[in-house]
This record gives C-alpha cells, structure tokens and sequence, in this order.
C-alpha cells in the first residue's frame, strides 16, 4: 500500500530476464547450467521472502517444500501424468502441505519457529528415505527423461525456470503493494499490534507460509524432470534450506529485489569458490553468513550507496585539506 | 440510552492466581467511564479480557447484544472495540503515518482511499500532521500515546480504551491529553478510561468503577467514590484509612 518504486530496478530486472533467456545462443552448457540455478534459487528466494522477509519468520523448510515437490512431480510423471501437469499438481500439494503445516508450526516464534521448521526438512527426508513401496527409499527415483539433445533440455529447463521465477516475482510485486503485503510488515513489526488493529495474524502467517511454499514445489518438480533422478538426500538436503535464507539476507529482506540479487550474487560466487576452492567451498558459505551477520544485516539493496558514497569523497577532500 | 458493553460475572485465573473475580458491569452508549484500582488490582487484564487478548474463565462478556466472550483480538477492533496499551506499541520502523494507516486499513475495513482519508483526519486530530513521515521510532513518548490514540480512532470504535494513557506525562501533556479524550467522547465514543491519576479521572469520567484483587470493590458517580471507605482502604490500608476518616470527622 502506498509503496512508491523506482522504475530503474524494474528495467535492469527486465533486462536480467532477457540475459538469462538467451544464455542458450550464445554460452555453453556449463554457463547454462549456471544460469539455470540462478533462476532456479532466485524463484526459491523470492519465496522465501514472504515469510522471512515480509513477515519476519525465519523458516527453514524450504528444502522440505522443494523435496515434496521434487517427489511428487516424479511420482505423478511415474504415474502417466504429462508432465506440465505433473508439475502443477506438485505446485498444489506442497502448498496444501504448507498451508496445513503452518497453521500448526506458526504458533511458534522466533527462534523456535526456526527450530520446528527445520525439523519439517528432517522429518519428510526421514520419511521419504523410509517409505520405500512408494518413494524408492534410498535408492531414489528415476523419472521420465526429457527428450532431445542435453542443450535442447538445458534451454528448455531455463525457460521454464525463468519462467517460475518470473511468476514469484510478480507475486511478490502484487503482494508488495496490496494489503495483504502491509498486513504482513505489520506482523513483523509488533504481531500484537497488528492483532490488535485488526489483522486475523493466524490467517496472514499461514498465506505467507503458503507463499513461501507454492513456487518451491513447482522448482523441485521441474527439477526432477531435469535431473531424471531423485534421492532422499540429494533432494531434502539442509544445505538448501540454510542456503535459500542467506541469499535473501545477502540481497535484502522484504525487498522487492533483493532476493534475486542476492540468489545471483550467491550462485556466482559460489561457483567461483568451488570451481576455486574446492576444499573450502563450506568454510566460505559459513564465513559468508558471518559476515552478513555482522556487516550486512539488512542485506545490499538496504545499504545507502549515496551516503557511502559522500562519506568517501568526504574524507578524500578532508585528507587533501590537511 | 441503550448498552453497548456488558460483562457479566467475568473471571480469568492464571494458574491458581485469580487475576479477575466475577466482576460485572456494563457501559451505555457515549459515556465516559473511569476505572480505577492499586497495582495489581486487574484492570489491564479486564481490558485483554474484553478485547479477546485472553479467553474469558467463567462468565460473559455482551457487545452490543452479541455474545463475544470468545472473541478473538481482530475480530474485537473490526467489531469496533480499539485500545490504546500501558506500554505503547507502535509499528516502530513504519512512518507515523502508516501507523495510522493501518488501523484504518484493518480495523476500519474501509477500502485503501477511504483509509487514507480517515488517516489524514485522525493525523490532524491528535496534531501528527507535521511529523507523519518519520519513523515511529523516532517519536517522543507523549507523541507515541498520540500516535496510539490515532491508531486506535483510525479504527472508527465504538469503545475505546484507554489503558494509562497517561502514564509517563508531565501536568502540561496530561492536560493535552484530557483535551483530546473530552473531544473523541463529544464524537460519541464510549470510552473507559484506566488511570491512576484521580484528579485526572474525576474530572472526565461520569461514573467510576473501583477494582481490588481483582474484585469489584465499588461503583459511583466521582465524587462518591472518593468517599467510600471501602476505596479508602484499598487504596491506604486499614491503618491509615482509619486516621484519614477521625481527621474529618
């Protein structure tokens, strides 16, 4: 509500887009395997941003959102569906899995919330890993192959991955300027206020965990076909959930941008570190959220690149003076 | 004049403590209300009782002819029933505007262009006009009880209360502040009104209420209430009460 915005970020993020789609012309598969992941964690990032950013609750479920989804785009394939809808039907179910995790999980707050939902990763991995007549257990799951040439696919995947994040960002755009985005920040700046003017809490923590879930299932689905197989550990993995959160913090919490800036900032990086580094890939992750933590906490879109800026030239004329 | 508000026989226990015993009451439309008692005596917890903040023990709480013992905090401000609290609670890094804002947006359940028009009224109203922009954060605390005060009217209630909106104010700001709370009841809101101060409260309210441990001790016009022996008591202790009454008589 009332939000005013700048056109300059709506037209680089255009742009972005643009780059990301004819990544196939030109690069290699290596690049647009990159450029797929970074669309793939800019839509998981914008996701994200509804709870932890928008509504300040910090969840950890993003891996179990994305594992579902993974799982129940490969089954619903296993099972004759065409896979457009297989990938829709993993959209809805996660989002109905949230919808009903939430409204139990977000009675908790803080820290404890972080806790419990970090337990929903672990628990559907365990799940997942045990129920093996239907998941494979261990020995994963194989699904249906795209056809055509490994770069048919990979451009095809990147399509659709843009695609997704596209959509999660207009979601987020229109939730930004709607009362149900106010009502959010409402939340996160004093939840008994917001109670107290009027705001169902109950009901806006679940839509924003809903949210936060929706887009996660339709990127593990398409993953899944990407990838033709899935296992428990690879698709329920705790890296991912820690991962998601610090790229939304590394660009700026409950901005409208900041989730794809800090997703494509992390990806690039961390290909550098582990194309680099490759003993020390996790020390740096570990060293980066550190470093948010002290330096960054409101992430890069936050800073205020015009005062740092004077702040600079300040000094360099003071020291000329002296 | 018809009842807006009706508690009968409200009781809350926290564990074994009971912090509300049985206290009934009502209040007409437009009246202004007083409430007073020691520390302890349970009247913010009245209000979150009232308000739907807790769920009720025993007993009922009526607004206007409906049943809204269990009530939960949203639904009581879209009925209509907007508080201020003891210990402000703003929105702290939203404009003082926004604050507002969303009082009218949620609690008045107007649509965005009426909410900001009921916004831009209730701003000039408590005189937050010039300083809308800032942060909440940055105010003042007598200007945080505006900002509270604005909040809560955004909201269009029908009854308001006001828990200690005082508390904290120097003689120059409580006198601001009664101002303000004599025009929103000219309004027609009904208010109740918890204060220590008693100087403060027998100069606006029509009626008081006296709650001690959590009981209602007493109930009357202003200046009986600062008669009654009961009130004395609580309010002094046996010993001194004692005294108080041989010295006048």
């Amino acid at each position: 509500m009332m939000r005013r915005y700048q056109p300059f970020g709506f037209v680089l993020f255009v742009f972005w887009c643009a780059a990301l789609l004819i990544t196939p012309m030109w690069a290699d598969n290596y690049v647009v395997r990159i450029a797929i992941t970074m669309a793939m964690f800019s839509a998981m990032a914008l996701s994200w941003n509804f709870i932890g950013g928008f509504v300040g609750y910090p969840s950890f479920s993003t891996a179990a959102f994305f594992g579902i989804g993974c799982y129940i785009g490969a089954l619903a394939q296993r099972a004759d569906a065409p896979m457009v809808a297989s990938w829709l039907i993993a959209t809805i179910v996660v989002a109905a899995f949230a919808a009903a995790l939430g409204a139990i999980i977000l009675r908790l707050k803080g820290h404890y919330f972080a806790i419990g939902s970090i337990a929903i990763v672990e628990l559907t991995r365990l799940i997942t890993s045990s129920w093996s007549s239907v998941t494979g257990g261990g020995n994963g799951l194989n699904v249906p192959l795209l056809g055509g040439s490994p770069d048919e696919v990979s451009a095809f995947v990147l399509y659709v991955m843009t695609v997704v994040m596209i959509a999660a960002f207009i979601v987020t755009f229109l939730v930004d300027r709607s009362r149900l985005g106010f009502g959010f920040r409402c939340i996160h700046q004093n939840e008994d206020a917001a109670d107290m003017v009027g705001i169902d809490t109950t009901r806006y923590k679940v839509l924003a965990f809903t949210l936060s879930a929706l887009f996660c299932g339709t990127v593990g689905a398409v993953y899944a076909s990407w990838v033709g197989y899935i296992d428990p550990t690879d698709t329920f993995s705790i890296l991912l959930t820690v991962k998601v959160p610090v790229m939304v913090l590394l660009g700026g919490a409950g901005t409208l941008f900041g989730p794809v800036v800090g997703a494509v900032g992390f990806v690039f990086l961390e290909e550098v570190f582990w194309a680099n580094f490759l003993e020390w890939n996790r020390a740096i992750l570990g060293f980066i959220i550190v470093f948010l933590i002290f330096f960054l906490p409101n992430g890069l879109l936050r800073i205020d690149y015009k005062r740092l800026l004077r702040k600079r030239t300040g000094t360099v004329t003071g020291a000329a003076k002296s | 004049m018809s009842e807006l508000l009706r508690l009968a026989g409200v009781s809350k226990s926290f564990g074994g403590i009971h912090a509300v015993s049985k206290v009934s009451f009502g209040l007409k439309k437009g009246e202004i209300v007083g409430m007073i008692g020691p520390n302890g005596a349970g009247k913010t917890t009245l209000v979150n009782l009232i308000t739907g903040v807790h769920s009720l023990s025993t007993g009922k709480v009526v607004f206007e002819g409906h049943d809204v013992s269990r009530q939960r905090p949203f639904e009581a401000a879209r009925r209509g029933i907007a508080r201020t609290f003891q210990i402000v609670q703003p929105f702290p890094s939203m404009t003082v505007f926004e604050n507002v804002a969303a009082g009218s947006l949620f609690g008045g359940g107007s649509n965005i262009a009426k909410a900001i028009e009921r916004t831009e009224e209730e701003l000039a109203f408590v005189g937050l006009n010039d300083i809308r922009d800032i942060p909440a954060a940055s105010l003042t605390l007598p200007n945080r009880k505006r900002l509270e005060l604005a909040k809560s009217l955004a909201m269009s209630p029908k009854l308001l209360l006001l828990d200690e909106v005082n508390a904290g104010l120097n003689t120059g700001e409580i006198e601001g502040a009664m101002n303000l709370i004599r025009q929103i009841a000219a309004r027609g809101i009904t208010i109740l009104i918890i204060e220590h101060l008693m100087k403060v409260l027998l100069s606006v309210s029509e009626r008081v209420l006296v709650l001690h441990h959590g009981e209602m001790l007493a109930e009357g016009k202003p200046d009986e209430i600062v008669q009654d022996q009961r009130v004395i008591e609580a309010y002094l202790g046996a010993k001194f009460a004692g005294r108080m009454t041989a010295r006048k008589s």
